[in-house]
């Protein structure tokens, strides 16, 4: 049976340092991720938070950062519901190609049933598809939250 | 045919700002799909038991199948061929959904790959290398005007596994 993760890989035309930035500086993160602030100083062991309305919604640590080519983090959400849930671990990987950056996103680590993994499997790929408008087009895109049908959500 | 027998084995969903008509357009015409999909054509008859094809920049026909479902703006399914000698007998036909679905002011693309048979990962690695390149180069061009270059390298882990099973590729 093939372990419990979700894999994404897009093109983006930009440069990986540019690629870098956008998904370490809570400035951009907020405009392609609902408002969503990236929260961390990027060092390996250091604290990594999401941010959102004011509030932390989901807490790590950063196991690998060598700019503008990988980074990795630990990610636990701090609902009530997913308190049981071990943290799971998310890593980008970013590589030239040609006039684009390739970027693979993987989300594992995940319990088998997991319904972290059900969530994440549906918010990464509106989150990813916003962040390539930003950077090609420079407007990121407005996905209605409600559209994921993700559990609990709204 | 009976598709309810078919499983997806890759799907891959993408936002893009635009609307239901352009994209559907862009998934269903020669000259939008030459741009985006390394050249090469789509040429579909938009009606159930209809010919879907997929031509090279020469010519030659790369896939053939035909239109399972037509939704017109919101689903169409075919079978998704490849002419490679062998491959339908060992693999089975391969078959292509794509959902297209309004939220807010953006929309929702889904593709699913399916198989009526389990599929080794090394003949999928194919599938999962292909799409979002070629969808990636869909959605810039319907945001920014432009089109992906994506030079990409040939699908060497499902060519060795396709060759292994006695299925004659390029």
């Amino acid at each position: 049976m093939a372990k419990p993760e979700f894999v994404y890989v897009t093109y983006i035309e930009t440069t990986p340092e540019k690629l870098w930035d956008a998904l370490t500086s809570s400035e951009f993160s907020e405009r392609y991720w609902w408002g969503t602030k990236v929260l961390s100083n990027w060092t390996v062991g250091s604290p990594f938070a999401l941010e959102w309305r004011g509030q932390v919604t989901d807490t790590g640590v950063i196991v690998e950062a060598d700019p503008p080519r990988l980074l990795s983090y630990t990610w636990s959400n701090a609902s009530e519901e997913f308190r049981n849930e071990r943290p799971s671990r998310v890593t980008f990987v970013l590589e030239p190609y040609g006039k684009l950056v390739k970027l693979t996103l993987t989300h594992e680590d995940f319990e088998p049933g997991s319904k972290m993994l059900e969530g994440i499997s549906k918010g990464w790929p509106a989150i990813m598809s916003s962040l390539k408008s930003m950077l090609e087009s420079g407007q990121a895109l407005d996905v209605p939250l409600t559209a994921l049908k993700i559990e609990g959500v709204e | 045919m009976d598709i309810s027998q078919f499983k997806p084995a890759i799907v891959y969903t993408i936002y893009i700002a635009s609307t239901p008509e352009r994209v559907w357009e862009a998934l269903t015409s020669a000259e939008f799909s030459r741009k985006y999909f390394s050249g090469n054509a789509v040429e579909v008859d938009l009606k159930v038991g209809g010919a879907f094809v997929v031509r090279t920049p020469d010519g030659s026909v790369h896939i053939s199948g035909e239109v399972i479902e037509c939704d017109p703006l919101r689903k169409l399914t075919v079978t998704f061929n490849v002419n490679w000698p062998a491959l339908i007998e060992k693999l089975g036909p391969t078959l292509v959904t794509y959902e297209i679905e309004p939220v807010g002011d953006v929309v929702k693309l889904t593709l699913i790959q399916s198989h009526d048979r389990q599929i080794d990962d090394d003949i999928l690695s194919g599938g999962r290398q292909g799409w979002p390149a070629i969808l990636s180069s869909l959605k810039s061009l319907l945001e920014t005007g432009e089109p992906l270059v994506i030079k990409m390298e040939p699908p060497r882990r499902m060519l060795e596994a396709l060759k292994k099973l006695g299925i004659g590729t390029p």
